[in-house]
């Protein structure tokens, strides 16, 4: 009890203080529930909701992943493995690559390392499984035929060893340099 | 011996019937509850099995039956195994000495709608939830867990505080019924029920009892931020859901006591008598839920004042002014 207030002054507040939540009650039960009802109902995601990972391809259908291990390396929870090897032409490839989306986080730090845009997080939860094992998605289902959130971008258009190209050949790349013109 | 025959066949038919009733009322009450809590909370609540969710009680029970049923290692398995028995066996029991409705005739044959008239029914179903605190009690201890005995003990002095004003409430209404039969008690409200004479005393048995079912605001035994959920912690699967049904059982049944005490029981115009009383049973329970979506839990030291120093001496003052009336009108 207050002691500034009488006792009738606090009787009421208190009285008032137990009937008003009642009334509050009283109220939302005759409100249309706020519930999307989800089976039925689906709303759009933000276009950078973070969901299921995929491995994305270059516009022209080749793997962009190079096995870097960044990813990997930046997971939280370490719930990327790969193997990397070596093509015939030189360029670097994941011999396998899985995620255990039992440990995964979706935290996103996979996709902002990803060098090559390769990884990438889509707007796919709907990935629940009967069994542990069945959460540990290996590179055949991780990867996806289409360029995902950044369908035209090539990586080895504008960085990265040209393989089976000309020096220079990249986009925004200017003329090799040769170091014997070059003098003072 | 035909008679005593058919006698016995109609106490079995009775029996099965209220035990039926009472054991689908509490189901369902489950499904009220957490739908109206969903409604009070602008959600739905359960409505994904049958019709408006409606048969979401038998798949609680499956999933009660499925779940696997744990003993605690260091547990006393013989109590741990029996005790939640207990509850809803006292409940189901208090059911017999409620009076339905008036007599019915079958064949020629008076048949009272109440399982035994108890001369003391109203002593009978105050000892009963006496006993249903040893399931709270022996429910805390067998499990051999510190929270869960913590909270069988905070339970436990909750249960039997509340006894003291839960049963004075009750005297002034056996004062004017002039018995302890609820059969008697009904009779004596045909006329005018017993709430119009003992407001208070109806707003103490309410009181009491909410605090007797151990539901917000007063279910301190199960606090979970400090106790995880009492005396039922160990519990699982099929044992758990007796306790829970031990609990929506007595909540239906101090709706039945409370109409049969205070609202006139099966009494009432154009519809027959058990919808009347099933009618003013609903009254509690939805009363439960709604506080329940209302209040938040009070404080032990809180409610064992609210017992002691406000209900139990509001108690005996309304019986001596019941006492002092009576006498004055003769």
């Amino acid at each position: 009890m207050d002691e500034r207030k009488g006792i009738a002054a606090s009787a009421v507040e208190g009285t008032r203080g137990i009937l008003e939540p009642f009334w509050v009650t009283l109220r939302q039960l005759f409100r249309k529930p706020i519930t999307e009802e989800y089976p039925e109902f689906k709303r759009t995601l933000p276009e950078r909701a973070r969901g299921r990972i995929v491995l994305t391809r270059s516009p022209d259908g080749e793997e962009r992943c190079v096995a870097c291990q960044l990813c990997s390396a930046v997971c939280p929870v370490s719930c990327i493995s790969m193997q990397s090897a070596v093509r015939e032409d030189g360029r670097r490839y994941a011999e396998w690559f899985r995620i255990n989306f039992g440990r995964c986080i979706f935290c996103g730090l996979c996709e902002e390392a990803c060098p090559t845009l390769a990884i990438q997080l889509t707007n796919d939860f709907e990935m629940s499984a009967d069994a542990p094992m069945q959460l540990v998605h290996e590179k055949d289902a991780l990867t996806v035929d289409h360029g995902g959130r950044h369908p035209d971008y090539d990586f080895y258009r504008h960085a990265g060893v040209a393989v089976g190209r000309e020096p220079g050949s990249h986009e925004d790349e200017d003329a090799p340099v040769n170091p014997k013109s070059n003098f003072p | 011996m035909t008679m005593w025959l058919a006698g016995f066949a109609v106490l079995l038919v009775k029996m099965a019937l209220v035990l039926g009733v009472a054991l689908l009322g509490a189901a369902y009450l489950v499904l009220v509850e957490r739908k109206l809590l969903g409604r009070m909370q602008l959600r739905y609540g359960p409505n994904r099995v049958g019709p408006f969710g409606l048969l979401q009680p038998l798949a609680d029970g499956v999933k009660m039956i499925l779940k696997e049923d744990l003993v605690p290692q260091g547990a006393d398995r013989f109590l741990f195994m029996m005790v939640p028995a207990v509850l809803p066996l006292t409940t189901l029991l208090a059911f017999a000495v409620v009076p339905f409705g008036t007599e019915l005739t079958i064949m020629g044959q008076q048949v009272p709608m109440v399982i035994t008239d108890l001369d003391v029914g109203v002593l009978f179903v105050l000892s009963l939830s006496s006993v249903g605190v040893y399931s709270l009690a022996l429910g805390g201890w067998a499990s051999n867990s510190k929270y869960s005995l913590l909270g069988a003990v905070r339970g436990v002095g909750q249960m039997i505080s509340y006894e003291l004003p839960l049963g004075l409430s009750l005297v002034p209404v056996i004062m004017l019924a002039g018995s302890m039969s609820l059969v008697d008690i009904v009779n004596a409200q045909a006329d005018m029920p017993f709430i119009v004479y003992q407001p208070v005393a109806y707003l103490l048995f309410v009181l009491s009892a909410l605090v007797e079912v151990k539901r917000t605001p007063f279910d301190l035994a199960e606090a979970e931020n400090e106790l995880q959920a009492g005396f039922h912690m160990e519990y699982s699967g099929m044992r758990f859901a007796l306790f829970f049904l031990g609990e929506y059982l007595n909540m239906i049944f101090l709706g039945a006591f409370a109409a049969l005490l205070f609202l006139g029981g099966w009494h009432g115009p154009v519809l027959p008598p058990f919808a009347w009383l099933l009618i003013k049973t609903a009254i509690m329970p939805i009363l439960l839920i709604w506080i329940r979506a209302s209040l938040p839990r009070l404080r032990p030291d809180q409610m064992m004042r609210l017992c002691w120093v406000w209900l139990a001496p509001l108690a005996l003052l309304n019986i001596l002014a019941t006492g002092a009336v009576m006498l004055l009108k003769g």
